[in-house]
């Protein structure tokens, strides 16, 4: 295994990480303030297909990412709505947007490219696949700038996301109220706290988290959408919060290993792996299932994460 | 009277899928409309395309097959206040072992050779399940996180055994194939034209049989016996079960083995009766979740349960003769989609009705 | 000295259900004023109208002469008013401190200042000598320093007015006198302070008046001084209405039915709740346990029944060891149970009554039958009881939920009757129920000790004691503390023992 290849390894990682640190993030937020959000892979499907549509439309890829931002807050208010104000199961709500996603991605594909499966792919200006201009200074660094060279703006901007996730949850004042939101929402309530707003806007934040996470499956990597491409990031995303016990950078650091296990999967072949790539795609899955079974360390969410708040009575 | 008593309990039980489904298809409708569609035209052709005549209507019950049995799995998880969401994982698992039993089992005549497969089926779902149903009664962990990763866990285990352990390559020394060896004929379900030629192309199998069987099953199960009698005390207070000397525990890990082995038998039958392999895929099958709306649709009544599933199977059989007509077949999706959210929302009623009982009834012991 | 709080001709009405009846209360500067009352005599009603959490249905509330409108808890917490609730709203995974700067936290820039919240509360605590270490993590810390962290909230909002709910229900003893202390600290800097509770030691030996209430009514406003503990277990109590029970006396065969040795049960929270306690019930007798609600009765009926682990200790039915029987084994052995609660343990609400009426001998002929469940017989069997028992309802086919309480309890009883019963523990049978039903159920009770059944009643009741009781024993913080036969038994004597004080104290342990 030559040095090519590990740099090689490690951009990969890091790229395949990216969008499942966005909505891991998400999910941080929307489960701290006690909403559970299965809806990550919907979310992040309307994220990518809207991202390529707006960009397709309108000729500008940030106005995609903005636009993919926007879908996903949107798209989240629905759970958001049944969840907080009618007291929904969330975990339903959460299939249901997953299977509404699915569907209509789909369906405004057809209607704007009429065709179906996946779009045609973006002009090559418009993409987001390769290192921002602004930041080719870094790829004269010796022997790390092969590394930077394979970046993409989406990276950047999820170790940011992780550093100001973790300050507002840690730091502020809005952070503590979130979690104590998610954990003790009567207490929340008898100080004054707003535990529907409170969880609106986690629910809300979660969505544009996702959102952009679709944004990077898209436009930050192969620059169109395939119907459902998706494919479980969600889930795993889901894995990477509970796995990184509900912290913004245990997530991280879980989504990195995700990652890397995925881009070890894709070049297992060439640097010689013997095991075959269904289990490497199974360990996170089978990681958080004994995460949760406290075998590595008990791993265990906001106490009132998934009920619904009822506001008492006078 | 008592007819009439009986006509307002489910009338009221229906009353919220009912109102759901209606939603469902208003908001199919406006997708229709902005696809420069008639929504007339389309719901047309998705109930003549699958109900009209006996071969359509075949491709709507080999549709159905599946999502019975899913659903029904999930209505006996929630009937004892279970959430399992793993129906998905349950149905690949008991594919996998559907292939499997027909492969070790291929010298027996159908009839057994059926019966090793549907049980080999039934009895992965089912130990699959109870991973879910033990990690919750015993350590507290909820089965919904770990249904969804077990969920993964399977198709990966099954894209990896359909290739390198139940694949003709391995086991017949062909090329190597994106999918298992295929079952024997003595391991298929028979097609329904062989008995009823009116079936014509359809490729409606006798496995709608045995899933009515279980509707049957479960029906009796749940409400005939004793067992059933346990599993519902626990699912609507686990208190109270506990002070009549109901064991918890073993009811959770019970409720989510039978949940568990529905599923599996939704993938064995539809092995036997369709696929008659297993495919190497990224993708969920998809069954278990359409099997939550089912369950939801259906009240978790088995009786409910039949008909909330033919309903789904006539959306997705449909969906192609809508296609056919030139309509997105999305707005299948769309519709079932929308259908979920609401009868999400009917849980909301259910809360609703309580409190205003709770604000008519005086309070005792307001001081507590 | 000027009143701090005035509430006058305060009436609250629930459906149903009057509350709190014409009361007046008055609260001066820097006195500790308690509130006392049974269970369910309004107490709290009053001090959560006072917080903002209930609107009165009428009257009136002056905060430092002034007429004030207290609509929410917001607005209470502005006058200067705060409560600390009997059940602790903390956030277990936070701090101390950020638990207390919660909604009002101190900000450097974007953040939270925690070097600035830990200090100020770091200041509070010293100056009323609470000793909490602000960083602490509030999971990690025992109750009766969570519930000074209550009363640092509190503060740290700038309370002038303290209610404290019941403080003292779970303390330990020495967690009581530290609490004292603390109390007499905040006086001392000019708080006022109102103190919830039903327990007449504390009260003689905290407070400087007290107001008595009895079923949402107003009885009297005295000076501690001028008082005794009897006089107000007097006032407290009351002459209630006389329940008349048949009962005959009778000669006791003295056979051990039920024996209950040296027992240990913990709660929830892994604290001790039943601290060595040990008697025995024999045949044919009713052994009653009086005693304040929160004192361990429910963890030692949960601990006899199977429902909850025992720690230590043992329990026999006629001579057989059943301290590790699962609760169907013991269900087995003869025991019925009237749960204190039926809607949360005794019926499973939505099913319909004639499921509800086999629950615990719902698996054995000829309900069941190799599995097989046979609905004829048991709807019979649910006619038969209803009848039997005069439970009031259109038919068996209804789901529990819809009968009245009273039914509902009925319907618990019937079920139980059932069993061929050799021990009978029934717990609170009455609570909530009209007269009608009261004596319903206590005619039944009678009975079954006519019959032979031994039966163990605990109840918050003391009139529902004194009127059925062969012997009483009286349970206070996890132990017996006294028994006595029913005929050397008053109310006056049963109440100072509830309340924690001693007349004729027998150590508990002892086999009574």
């Amino acid at each position: 295994m030559n040095f090519t290849i590990i740099i090689a390894l490690i951009a990969s990682a890091f790229r395949l990480a990216t969008p499942l640190i966005f909505a891991s993030l998400g999910g941080t937020f929307s489960e701290r303030s006690g909403v559970v959000n299965i809806a990550l892979e919907g979310i992040m499907l309307m994220g990518a297909f809207f991202s390529v549509l707006i960009t397709y439309l309108y000729g500008s890829a940030w106005l995609g990412v903005g636009g993919a931002i926007l879908v996903g807050i949107v798209t989240s208010l629905l759970l958001a709505f049944m969840a907080i104000h009618l007291l929904a199961n969330q975990v339903v709500v959460g299939v249901a947007i997953n299977v509404l996603a699915a569907s209509i991605t789909a369906y405004f594909l057809e209607m704007v490219w009429k065709r179906s499966g996946q779009t045609t792919s973006l002009p090559k200006e418009l993409s987001l696949t390769g290192n921002p201009q602004s930041l080719a200074f870094l790829e004269k660094i010796p022997i790390l700038g092969d590394l930077f060279s394979r970046f993409t703006p989406f990276v950047y901007l999820a170790f940011v996301a992780v550093g100001v996730s973790y300050y507002v949850l840690f730091k502020t004042p809005f952070g503590l109220r979130v979690r104590a939101v998610g954990e003790h929402p009567r207490a929340a309530d008898t100080l004054g706290i707003n535990v529907y707003k409170t969880r609106y806007i986690c629910v809300m934040i979660s969505g544009a988290l996702a959102g952009l996470a679709g944004a990077t499956l898209s436009l930050g990597t192969i620059s169109l959408f395939r119907e459902g491409m998706s494919v479980g990031k969600g889930f795993i995303a889901l894995a990477a919060m509970i796995f990184g016990k509900w912290h913004p950078v245990g997530a991280m650091f879980a989504c990195l290993f995700f990652g890397f296990t995925e881009a070890l999967q894709i070049q297992a072949q060439t640097i010689g792996i013997k095991l075959a790539p269904e289990f490497l795609q199974m360990l996170p899955y089978v990681a958080t299932i004994f995460a949760l079974a406290g075998v590595v360390g008990k791993a265990t969410g906001p106490a009132s994460s998934g009920i619904p708040y009822e506001k008492g009575e006078k | 009277m008592k007819g009439e008593k009986l006509i307002k309990k489910i009338w009221n039980s229906m009353k919220f899928p009912l109102i759901a489904i209606v939603l469902g298809f208003l908001v199919g409708a406006i997708f229709i409309i902005a696809s420069d569609n008639s929504p007339i035209v389309a719901y047309q052709a998705l109930f003549q395309g699958s109900l009209s005549s006996f071969s359509s209507f075949g491709e709507t019950l080999y549709k159905t097959t599946p999502i019975l049995f899913t659903g029904l799995a999930i209505a006996v998880a929630f009937r004892t206040g279970l959430f399992n969401i793993g129906a998905e994982g349950q149905y690949i698992v008991g594919a996998i072992s559907a292939v499997a039993a027909g492969w070790y089992f291929q010298g027996l005549p159908h009839l057994p050779l059926i019966i090793a497969i549907v049980i080999s089926g039934a009895l992965a779902g089912a130990l699959w399940a109870s991973i879910a149903g033990f990690l919750k009664a015993k350590i507290g962990v909820h089965e919904v996180i770990t249904t969804i990763m077990l969920n993964y866990t399977a198709l990966h285990l099954s894209n990896y055994i359909a290739k390198a352990v139940l694949n003709p390559q391995v086991l017949e020394g062909t090329e190597k194939k994106a999918h298992t060896v295929s079952l024997t004929d003595a391991g298929k379900l028979t097609k329904l034209n062989e008995i009823i030629p009116q079936f014509e192309y359809s490729s409606a199998h006798t496995g709608i049989f045995i899933a009515l069987a279980m509707v049957f099953v479960i029906y009796i199960l749940l409400f005939k016996t004793s067992i059933g009698y346990e599993l519902r005390s626990v699912g609507k207070n686990p208190d109270a079960a506990e002070y009549g000397g109901i064991n918890k525990t073993k009811n959770i890990i019970i409720s989510m083995a039978i949940s568990g082995s529905l599923a599996g038998m939704a993938g064995a039958v539809q092995v036997a009766g369709l696929l008659y392999k297993v495919s190497q895929t990224p993708n969920m099958p998809g069954y278990g979740f359409d099997g939550i709306a089912v369950a939801l649709v259906g009240q978790n009544h088995p009786i409910g349960i039949i008909f909330s599933a033919l309903l789904f199977g006539i959306l997705s059989n449909g969906s192609r003769k809508m296609q056919i007509a030139g309509i997105p077949k999305e707005i299948i999706g769309i519709i079932q989609g929308v259908i979920i959210v609401f009868v999400a929302a009917d849980q909301m009623s259910k809360i609703l009705e309580k409190r205003k009982k709770a604000k008519i009834k005086p309070k005792e012991g307001d001081e507590k | 000295m000027s009143n701090v709080v005035e509430m006058k001709n305060i009436t609250k009405i629930f459906p149903g259900v009057i509350a709190n009846d014409d009361i007046d209360f008055n609260l001066k500067k820097g006195e500790i004023h308690v509130l006392l009352g049974e269970n369910g005599a309004g107490k709290t009603t009053l001090m959560n109208i006072l917080y903002g959490l209930y609107r009165p249905t009428s009257g009136s509330i002056f905060i430092n002469g002034e007429k004030t409108i207290i609509k929410d808890p917001n607005t209470a917490i502005e006058k200067g008013i705060g409560m600390v609730h009997q059940h602790f709203m903390l956030v277990q995974t936070f701090t101390v401190a950020e638990n207390i700067v919660l909604g009002r936290e101190p900000q450097k820039g974007l953040s939270i200042d925690m070097e600035v919240a830990n200090a100020k509360v770091r200041e509070i605590s010293e100056k009323f000598g609470l000793k909490v270490n602000p960083e602490a993590k509030v999971m990690d810390l025992s109750v009766g320093i969570q519930q000074r962290v209550e009363i640092l909230k509190a503060l740290y909002r700038g309370a002038e007015i303290l209610i404290l709910d019941e403080p003292t229900a779970v303390l330990t003893p020495q967690e009581i006198e530290e609490l004292g202390v603390i109390m007499k600290n905040l006086v001392a800097e000019g708080k006022s302070i109102i103190l919830i509770t039903h327990k007449l030691k504390e009260v003689m030996s905290i407070s400087d008046r007290v107001t008595v209430i009895r079923r949402g009514k107003f009885i009297d406003t005295i000076s501690t001084q001028d008082t005794d503990t009897d006089h107000l277990a007097e006032l407290m109590v009351g002459r209630k209405v006389n329940l008349t029970v048949d009962k005959q006396t009778k000669e006791f065969t003295g056979n051990k039915v039920l024996e209950i040795k040296d027992l240990h049960v913990l709660d929830n929270r892994f604290l001790e709740a039943v601290k060595g306690i040990s008697f025995n019930v024999n045949e044919g007798e009713i052994f009653a346990l009086a005693g304040v609600d929160g004192n361990g009765q429910s963890q030692l009926i949960e601990a006899i029944t199977g429902l909850r682990k025992i720690k230590s200790g043992m329990v026999f039915i006629n001579g057989e060891d059943v301290t590790k029987y699962s609760s169907r084994k013991i269900i087995e052995q003869g025991v019925g149970h009237i749960p204190e609660d039926r809607q949360k343990r005794g019926l499973v609400l939505d099913h319909d009554l004639a499921e509800n009426m086999i629950l615990g001998y719902h698996y054995k002929e000829p309900f069941t039958k190799k599995l097989m469940m046979n609905y004829s017989e048991i709807h019979k069997h649910a006619k038969r009881l209803i009848k039997e028992f005069d439970v009031r309802t259109p038919s068996e086919n209804v789901t529990a939920h819809s009968l009245s309480g009273g039914n509902q309890q009925k319907a618990i009883v019937a079920r139980e009757f059932h069993k061929d019963l050799k021990v009978l523990i029934a717990a609170q049978p009455t609570r909530g129920l009209d007269v009608g039903s009261i004596e319903f159920v206590h005619k039944k009770i009678v009975e079954a000790r006519n019959n032979g059944t031994a039966v163990l009643l605990v109840s918050l009741e003391l009139d529902e004691v004194l009127a059925l009781a062969d012997r009483i024993g009286v349970i206070y913080d996890g132990r017996i503390v006294g028994s006595l036969d029913a005929k050397d038994a008053d109310e006056k004597k049963l109440g100072i023992m509830m309340a924690g004080g001693t007349i004729n104290k027998v150590e508990g342990g002892e086999d009574i």
